[in-house]
């Protein structure tokens, strides 16, 4: 019965273009809620990594999304929250296995970082604020959006400190792709020694920082409007 | 009309006539600096502050901030003059100027400017080309040999990549004082002499005791850093003969420099004399640390900017704040 009030309440469901225009700008969940640093920062050192957790990432949130979704009425509301890391930890065990299985160098180089993705807050807010009083369909979507727009943050924070620290973008991509990715390697000025700076994890907060201005300059130029 | 709120009386100390004589107290020890490393320290001091000018007049102008005003405080070439005093001679050219962009963008302006810093502006961009170049960075060339280059030898290296591309050049660089301490402690019968770098170190000192004597900075921080760093270096030379001695902690590196000019910047460092003792002798705890058992060149960098960290708590601990 509470379930049923609850989506009664949010019976005014907001449009597709809407949940992707919260997750990816607007509520960004890396961006603007600072949820999940942890693998964000540590992982993002090249473009190639991120797009690997990045993936990961979307796939573990839409999944957790749906089954949290199709779960909720069933779920007693005092063991919910165990209920969803079940679920997650399931569903990042799967993905963690696949990885292993046909991505075996990136998942090396990943380590440590999928099974962690357990414990990525924005997973579980997702799972607590939206799939738990919301159908299948719309929280799908919604997973589908927050993964997007943590993967966005990810592959640009990744690509900007590989360039800036290395001076390339995407080398290692056979390691995701496949052996004839070898040659997607872009190498900006082979005489570029790189500012290291930006590949160490103070770098990572740095640029991540820069990255939040220039979201709070081009919203407060657009509000100016 | 006259507004009447003019100040009528303006003090002899404004920011900016605080940061003239800390420049000028830099002076002498900058003059022995560039006699000891040549045109390459000259070119270091000159683009590193160039280069700090130039981004903060850039900024006053994206943030709409009087020009003149903000740039009269000459903080800027503070920062820069003290950045080039920390790099190594015939370093490549963009590494001033990073870390005069790192200091000034990131480290300053970022927070609000002169006065809401958390850290060392000049160690935040010192630090930052440390960890991010540190091949350059430790190559010092022999100290003797340094004005054997001419004006145009030099330009010609700092624009072509450095020392650092004219490795083949073997005999020109060698192991600095602390370097020479570290690689040798515990070799027995080794007998460590500082080089010519403690004329520096004795210039700094005396320019830092005229801060003191015209009380531009209070005594706190660099008696107790000084006392602390020299507690340590005691310690470990009673117990370890062969370690790197007294003088050579404090005469050797950016010692003087840092704790006379760089640990008493009034903006991050603690504004309390409890917390001033406190913050200085952590500083010079870590100096020692970061020399006897770190792997970088220096240790003041790190050391000042680890202890920024804590002034926030260190503010807590002075007794006004309790008393009601």
């Amino acid at each position: 019965m509470i379930d049923q009030q609850i989506d009664s309440a949010t019976s005014k469901r907001p449009s597709p273009e809407k949940f992707f225009h919260s997750q990816l700008w607007q509520d960004n969940p890396a961006l603007v809620q600072m949820l999940g640093l942890c693998p964000l920062l540590a992982v993002s050192n090249t473009l190639v990594n991120s797009i690997g957790l990045a993936f990961a990432t979307i796939i573990t949130v839409t999944l957790s999304n749906a089954l949290v979704s199709a779960s909720r009425h069933f779920l007693i509301r005092e063991i919910r929250i165990p209920a969803y890391v079940l679920i997650i930890a399931g569903i990042v065990t799967i993905t963690d296995l696949m990885m292993q299985a046909f991505f075996h160098e990136i998942h090396l180089s990943l380590g440590i970082f999928i099974p962690l993705i357990i414990t990525n807050c924005a997973i579980i807010a997702r799972a607590e604020i939206f799939a738990s009083r919301n159908p299948v369909l719309p929280s799908v979507v919604d997973g589908i959006a927050t993964g997007a727009g943590f993967a966005a943050v990810l592959c640009i924070l990744g690509g900007l400190r590989e360039l800036i620290g290395s001076g390339t973008l995407l080398s290692g991509a056979e390691l995701l792709f496949g052996p004839h990715a070898a040659g997607w390697t872009l190498d900006f000025g082979a005489n570029y020694s790189g500012l290291l700076l930006a590949i160490l994890p103070p770098g990572a907060f740095i640029i991540l920082g820069l990255l939040l201005a220039v979201k709070n300059l081009i919203d407060q130029s657009q509000a100016n409007r | 009309m006259e507004p009447v709120n003019k100040p009528f009386r303006t003090g002899p100390l404004t920011v900016n006539t605080i940061m003239l004589l800390v420049i000028a107290a830099l002076v002498p020890g900058t003059v022995i600096h560039i006699y000891l490393t040549g045109w390459g320290g000259l070119a270091n001091l000159l683009v590193a502050a160039a280069a700090a000018m130039l981004f903060e007049y850039i900024v006053c102008v994206l943030r709409n901030k009087p020009v003149r005003e903000t740039m009269g405080d000459h903080s800027a070439l503070l920062t820069g003059l003290l950045i080039g005093l920390c790099l190594p001679p015939l370093v490549n050219l963009w590494i001033p100027i990073i870390a005069a962009a790192i200091a000034i963008l990131l480290a300053k302006h970022i927070y609000g400017g002169l006065g809401n810093n958390i850290f060392n502006p000049a160690m935040v961009g010192y630090a930052a080309v440390l960890v991010s170049f540190p091949r350059d960075l430790s190559l010092w060339p022999t100290l003797p040999q340094s004005f054997d280059f001419g004006i145009i030898q030099t330009i010609n290296i700092i624009a072509n990549g450095g020392l650092v591309e004219y490795t083949h050049w073997d005999s020109l660089t060698g192991a600095t004082t602390l370097d020479t301490a570290r690689t040798s402690t515990g070799t027995a019968g080794q007998h460590i002499t500082i080089g010519l770098e403690r004329w520096t170190n004795i210039a700094f000192l005396c320019g830092g005791a005229v801060l003191l004597r015209l009380r531009l900075i209070n005594w706190h921080i660099p008696v107790s850093l000084l006392a602390t760093l020299s507690l340590c270096a005691l310690i470990e030379q009673a117990i370890n003969p062969n370690a790197a001695g007294l003088s050579v902690h404090l005469l050797a590196g950016a010692t003087m420099l840092g704790a006379f000019f760089i640990a008493t910047d009034p903006v991050s460092a603690a504004a309390g004399n409890t917390g001033r003792l406190i913050y200085g002798a952590g500083i010079g705890l870590l100096i020692w640390l970061i020399r006897t058992f770190g792997g970088y060149p220096d240790a003041v960098a790190f050391a000042v900017l680890l202890m920024n960290c804590t002034v926030p708590v260190l503010d807590y601990l002075e007794p006004w704040r309790w008393r009601k």
